[in-house]
């Protein structure tokens, strides 16, 4: 069922899913031909409204929108009235006012994407809030893996890294819940929360999770800039700890693993240099099948429903 | 209330004019058929199936046009998407569209834009199984199967055997036109 916004991944059901990631691969299809746009949401128009530093998801949505025709406005938060102590209740009137049909909001805080959808009958969709979600980038994490494994249910993801502070991690493992894969978390204690879901494993040692034997060891991004305190020892330690080194990748190429990444890649620390030479790294397939994603959730959004 | 049925040999029969005139009219010529999903895929397979016994090169392609509709916006849901596949190089063709029924005109519209956007093909004809008239905008077919007189509030039901598991068509009419 089409709805107006799209806010997280726990509200969406398995139909939504896997209606999204079939629809996602015609958008995929585009991108062959010498001319990419379709001229479907011609005249629409998207507001892009990131609160928070962000290159790949906010070039991606652009780049959706305007392959689907849309006229994208980018509400620069350092150039607006945000800094000069506008609250977001009134950006967001000033956005009703401009009658923009999609919003794409990405904030520090939990929830503020939802917030802003219940105050404008614009779509809304969540590029990241907080700890809390990051839909899109779950939806593309589950396209580019049934690309490889087309029936993925019983595979095995095991994630790698800073579970706790990471709404990608979040967003990701609930769809791939949702479409049947299991799941398991590595990381060190302090970042890999205890009172995580029941049916997610754990993982503290980086031998012990290899013997759970994944298909896909998918990379969390150590988010420098949201630790306020100290969770590990020195960067070096977590790449030895924790990273993909080129001791683990020959393994990991020996078992045909594939690789995945949510980007940007911190090298030497997630992983070495050499995985983005790896021949089953997804890292560049996960920015692709992003576009064909944002672009079929766009698509299938409804704008205008009244405000509550 | 329900006033005409086309059956398999009246469809056959169809399928078999089309392909005469293409072959009157192209005389050798390398032809691409592009059929609009859902269900010109398979009249053009049918009419490409036709041709084949002849000696010239035949492309056949595959346009879903959803996203080039024109009532983006009116309808209550989006319409699914399905692939397109135009695996032969578009510009310079000698492209004949191909669609089950030719009604308002504005499939075929949004058709050749979607087809532009592929590349500029030489020549775009347009091959229809049906003709029930009715346009909204200037668009004539080059071939038709079948002409039918109907009201402009008729529906028109097409099912093939490869989409729908039998040949029919079906008239419905609408009463207080």
């Amino acid at each position: 069922m089409p709805r107006k916004d799209l806010l997280d991944i726990a509200s969406l059901d398995r139909a939504d899913i896997d209606h999204l990631l079939d629809q996602s691969v015609p958008f995929k299809e585009l991108f062959t031909r010498s001319v990419k746009k379709v001229p479907a949401l011609k005249g629409k128009s998207v507001l892009m409204l990131f609160y928070e530093p962000s290159t790949r998801t906010h070039s991606s949505f652009e780049v959706a929108a305007k392959r689907l025709s849309a006229d994208v406005t980018n509400f620069d938060v350092a150039q607006s009235s945000i800094t000069k102590g506008e609250s977001v209740r009134e950006t967001v009137e000033t956005l009703q006012a401009m009658r923009t049909d999609y919003i794409i909001v990405r904030h520090k805080a939990s929830g503020l994407p939802g917030t802003i959808a219940r105050l404008t009958r614009a779509s809304v969709i969540n590029a990241g809030d907080g700890a809390h979600a990051h839909p899109t980038q779950a939806l593309l994490d589950a396209f580019t893996l049934k690309e490889k494994f087309p029936d993925p249910a019983g595979k095995k993801v095991l994630i790698i890294g800073d579970v706790l502070h990471s709404r990608v991690a979040r967003s990701t493992s609930t769809i791939l819940k949702r479409i049947g894969v299991e799941v398991a978390y590595l990381g060190p204690g302090s970042l890999v929360p205890r009172a995580g879901p029941e049916n997610i494993r754990r993982f503290t040692d980086y031998k012990q999770a290899m013997d759970w034997n994944p298909d896909v060891v998918y990379l969390l991004r150590v988010q420098m800039e949201r630790q306020d305190v100290q969770y590990f020892p020195s960067l070096r330690e977590y790449h030895k700890l924790y990273g993909v080194t080129e001791t683990r990748l020959e393994e990991i190429r020996k078992r045909g693993l594939y690789i995945m990444h949510p980007g940007p890649v911190n090298r030497g620390v997630e992983l070495c240099d050499a995985v983005m030479d790896y021949e089953r790294s997804l890292i560049n397939d996960q920015v692709e099948n992003g576009i064909a994603v944002r672009m079929a959730v766009l698509y299938w959004l409804k704008p205008g429903a009244a405000i509550a | 209330m329900h006033a005409l049925t086309l059956t398999a040999e009246d469809i056959a029969a169809g399928v078999e004019r089309l392909a005469a005139a293409i072959r009157g009219n192209t005389d050798g010529k390398a032809l691409a058929l592009v059929g609009i999903r859902s269900r010109g895929d398979e009249v053009a397979e049918r009419v490409l199936n036709l041709l084949s016994s002849e000696d010239r090169e035949l492309s056949f392609g595959v346009l879903d046009i959803s996203l080039y509709r024109d009532d983006f916006g009116h309808l209550h849901e989006n319409p699914a998407i399905k692939e397109s596949d135009i695996p032969f190089e578009v510009e310079g063709a000698h492209i004949i569209l191909v669609d089950d029924v030719l009604f308002t005109g504005r499939t075929i519209r949004a058709a050749l834009d979607a087809l532009s956007d592929y590349g500029r093909p030489a020549k775009i004809e347009l091959a229809v199984l049906i003709d029930r008239g009715h346009r909204e905008m200037p668009i004539q077919p080059d071939y038709v199967g079948i002409t039918l007189d109907t009201r402009r509030l008729d529906h028109v039901l097409v099912s093939l055997e490869g989409t729908d598991g039998a040949d029919e068509i079906r008239i419905v009419e609408q009463e207080n036109q």
